[in-house]
């Protein structure tokens, strides 16, 4: 196969910060080449520098065997490179034609945008990829997630895109979205497109790459034929050192029932839920996109009301379930989206990690900033983020890892007895996933109740002491850490109908 | 040792805040010395610098609650017809023989009501703060005409001691309150849960919700000390003219805007000081009469404020943005900007 893009030694730093040093990639035509590395790793740097947002301090970037060096965003577009970023960028009230054909849109004699002639374009696009139950004149605000992030993948090739980096592509995506999508992307290949797939989920990058390269701290560290590999050996490469068993076990058993859910219901989302946490436990959360498992922690933690139903805490009944009454009474929770609901992220780490208690460090007009000081770095080193300029550096220039932590320290601060994670290690690096583990189940030795909703079947399976397993709103099962087995979990997630789906 | 280090963390503090005022503060000096040249020092005279102050000291009680809304992440256009519902009450109860403070404690309290309106429709209802408070800036204007009958209230001599009085014989009162209500603005939103919360919901609404802060009655509140400051101006300028207008304020929403980024606050949110706003009130001010003083032509004065404006935003954003030269900053925009770099 003849090598359509190579990038040679390239060098970028950011300051004092070297971000790349040395690094070589080259992708082929109709291959997909997985780059993968921690948070960090320079991946972001590398296809930036590809998509002409960044240019390299150092080095060659050649397309098609010529030398080229791309002035912006433009230049690179030219050359047929389109980034599709993990934040999806369509215009949620324009149609699926308009958003296609943005900046590009036909006209007519007249000068005026020649709807027909864009929307009859459209739909044999959208026809040659096998998606034409997308009508092109529907809002891109009603297509799913998968549906739009095609959308702007057909943007990229109606520019007559041959190389494209999808970066993370799959963060947002059901299970079925993502088989839909890997579909899709073996039909571009079969086009000669060339693809860079950046993804943290291992699974993904061995089921859809051909080549996989690693990066770490900036450096090149190699380049695998997929087949020829497997995950110990990505792992160790990505870490720098062997990585056999990532994930650590509770060593205690489970103490008194601390937390009682009875008969929880909120419209379709959460229907007749009953669970119950007990000191020193992980209980695990399972459960495909939208089965309610984080409407029902909404519900507990006081951001939504119950239609009906009860929690009781150690016993008692909690009534007026304001966020702020429920976080006094010991139950915190860590949100799905970090970003959003998690950090305030142009503030810095302090603040963030104090915004839960402020009630114990503001008294009046008097901020107790000895207590400020010390309780952010207490956690600064319990949980050892990493930041370049001290307590004050603002939180958006932290990595994923590092944002999970402060949003972990924030919920910690407030000396819970009940902690409820959901999804903490989304966009987690391998190093920081690790640390988190090890943080959960020290949090449960301690005797703190671990509630831990996630999407990922092996962390659910190896580190749960009980998994709770939910399916449209209702809780479908409930399995003993003996009981537990990948299939018997998937089962229950599909509501008991295995054998029927597959 | 302790009380060492305890000092030096307050000098670090003080001088942090200094240096994010930097920018800003070179700009007022740039500006003040350009004029004292033109002038031929005549510009730093005392008397004139205390004008200064006194010019801005009424629009600058506004822009400090305008600041805390613009925070949050909203906004208030309704400052300037809450400062006329104010004065023409004051005034008018004045008029009617009522005592001077019931008059002035009616003035204020009719704005902070209107504000608290404000605040409920913004904190209660899905309105949004520009439709809300632009609802309430129509609504307040009429009523400020309907009591005062669309003329000027006057009132006799005699209230006139806040609005004119000196301290010292030199430093107007209007100055010595708009310090004073400057300092109190700067520790609430400093060293308070209030200023906290303010910052964290402009900074991600969500984030706030989850961290268990009472989102409706930080903007509530934030509407309703809007309203009160408008008030507390409404009042002054009453007293200084002796006269209750209908007319007051018109545009004061716009200069308190304009003063809040100038001072580095922003549009969207979640970033802003009260220092920031008084440096930025400072600089178009300055500007202003230092124009006047050259006998610049008003028109010429206005077009030269608007670029100005917007010059001193760009000029402090490039420096905070910490980039370095204006080289890599032309760089950076052939790139296609900021919003590149994710």
């Amino acid at each position: 196969m003849e090598t359509i893009v190579e990038m040679r030694r390239i060098t970028k730093r950011f300051g004092d910060v070297m971000v790349l040093d040395d690094v070589h990639f080259d992708l082929r035509r109709g291959e997909v080449h997985a780059l993968i590395g921690e948070n960090g790793a320079g991946k972001s740097t590398m296809i930036k520098i590809l998509a002409g947002v960044h240019g390299a301090d150092k080095g060659e970037v050649f397309v098609a065997g010529a030398p080229v060096r791309f002035e912006n965003v433009r230049d690179s577009m030219n050359m047929g490179i389109s980034v599709i970023y993990q934040e999806l960028s369509l215009a949620p009230t324009m149609t699926v034609a308009e958003n296609i054909y943005l900046g590009q849109m036909p006209r007519t004699s007249f000068g005026l945008i020649d709807d027909e002639k864009m929307i009859r374009e459209a739909y044999s696009l959208l026809k040659r990829f096998g998606l034409d139950n997308i009508s092109p004149v529907a809002k891109a605000s009603s297509l799913s997630v998968a549906q739009q992030q095609m959308i702007e993948v057909l943007r990229a090739l109606s520019r007559d895109c041959r190389i494209l980096i999808m970066d993370e592509p799959t963060a947002s995506l059901t299970d079925k979205e993502i088989s839909k999508l890997f579909g899709f992307i073996k039909d571009l290949q079969d086009q000669g497109v060339a693809i860079v797939y950046i993804s943290h989920r291992m699974d993904e990058i061995f089921q859809i790459s051909d080549r996989i390269t690693v990066l770490r701290d900036g450096r090149y560290i190699g380049t695998k034929i997929t087949s020829e590999t497997d995950y110990e050996e990505l792992v160790s490469m990505m870490v720098g050192r062997e990585f056999k068993n990532i994930y650590s076990t509770v060593k205690g058993s489970p103490g008194d029932e601390i937390l009682k859910v009875v008969g929880l219901n909120r419209g379709t989302q959460v229907r007749n839920v009953t669970f119950s946490v007990r000191r020193g436990e992980v209980l695990g959360f399972y459960g495909l996109m939208g089965s309610g498992r984080t409407e029902t922690m909404r519900i507990i933690f006081g951001v939504d009301e119950a239609e009906s139903g009860d929690i009781y805490l150690e016993g008692n009944r909690m009534s007026e379930n304001s966020v702020r009454n429920v976080i006094k009474k010991g139950i915190v929770l860590a949100p799905e989206d970090r970003k959003e609901q998690g950090l305030v992220l142009i503030q810095g780490i302090r603040y963030n990690i104090s915004l839960s208690i402020m009630d114990q460090i503001i008294h009046g007009f008097r901020v107790d900033r000895e207590r400020e000081d010390r309780i952010a770095g207490e956690y600064v080193k319990m949980l050892n983020i990493r930041a370049r300029s001290g307590y004050e550096q603002p939180v958006n220039t932290l990595s994923g890892g590092n944002q999970q932590k402060v949003v972990i320290s924030k919920c910690l601060a407030a000396t819970p007895k009940v902690v409820i994670l959901d999804e903490p290690t989304r966009g987690v690096d391998i190093g920081a996933k690790h640390e988190l583990y090890r943080l959960i189940t020290e949090l449960a030795d301690s005797g703190t109740a671990v509630v831990f909703v996630s999407s990922e079947l092996p962390e659910i399976i190896n580190l749960c002491t009980r998994v709770i397993v939910m399916h449209e709103g209702r809780v479908t099962g409930e399995l003993s850490k003996s009981e537990l087995t990948e299939r018997g979990v998937l089962k229950l997630a599909l509501g008991g109908k295995l054998s029927a789906t597959k | 040792m302790r009380q060492n280090e305890m000092g030096n963390i307050r000098t670090d503090r003080f001088q942090m805040a200094l240096k994010e005022k930097s920018g800003l503060l070179l700009v007022l000096l740039i500006l003040m010395l350009i004029f004292g040249f033109l002038t031929k020092g005549r510009f730093w005279e005392i008397a004139n610098l205390i004008n200064l102050l006194r010019a801005i000291s009424l629009s600058t009680i506004v822009a400090f609650g305008m600041t805390l809304c613009i925070i949050t992440g909203g906004i208030d256009l309704s400052v300037g017809a809450l400062m006329a519902v104010s004065s023409t009450y004051c005034a008018g109860l004045i008029e009617h023989n009522a005592p001077t403070l019931v008059a002035v404690l009616a003035g204020i309290l009719m704005a902070f009501a209107m504000g608290t309106v404000n605040g409920f429709l913004i904190s209660r209802t899905p309105i949004p703060p520009f439709i809300a408070t632009l609802s309430m800036m129509t609504a307040a204007r009429g009523v400020a005409y309907m009591y005062s009958g669309g003329r000027p209230i006057r009132t006799p001599t005699g209230f006139g001691a806040v609005g004119n009085g000196y301290l010292f014989d030199i430093i107007p009162y209007p100055v010595i309150i708009a310090l004073v209500i400057m300092i109190i603005m700067s520790i609430l939103l400093n060293r308070t849960k209030f200023g906290r919360s303010i910052f964290a919901l402009g900074g991600s609404r969500e984030a706030a919700v989850f961290s268990g802060i009472d989102i409706k009655k930080t903007l509530w509140s934030t509407y309703a000390l809007t309203g009160f400051l408008c008030g507390i101006s409404g009042v002054i300028w009453a007293s200084r003219t002796y006269s209750g207008q209908p007319t007051l304020g018109t545009g004061a929403e716009m200069d308190a805007i304009a003063a809040a980024v100038v001072g580095g606050t922003s549009m969207a949110g979640g970033v802003g000081s009260i220092l920031g706003t008084f440096i930025g009130a400072l600089i178009i001010q300055v500007l202003n009469s230092g124009l006047n003083y050259l006998n610049v032509p008003f028109y010429y004065n206005n077009i030269l404020r608007g670029v100005v404006i917007a010059g001193a935003v760009l000029f402090d954003m490039h420096r905070k943005s910490g980039r370095g030269s204006v080289t890599a900053w032309f760089k950076s925009l052939k790139r296609g900007g900021d919003s590149a770099d994710k």
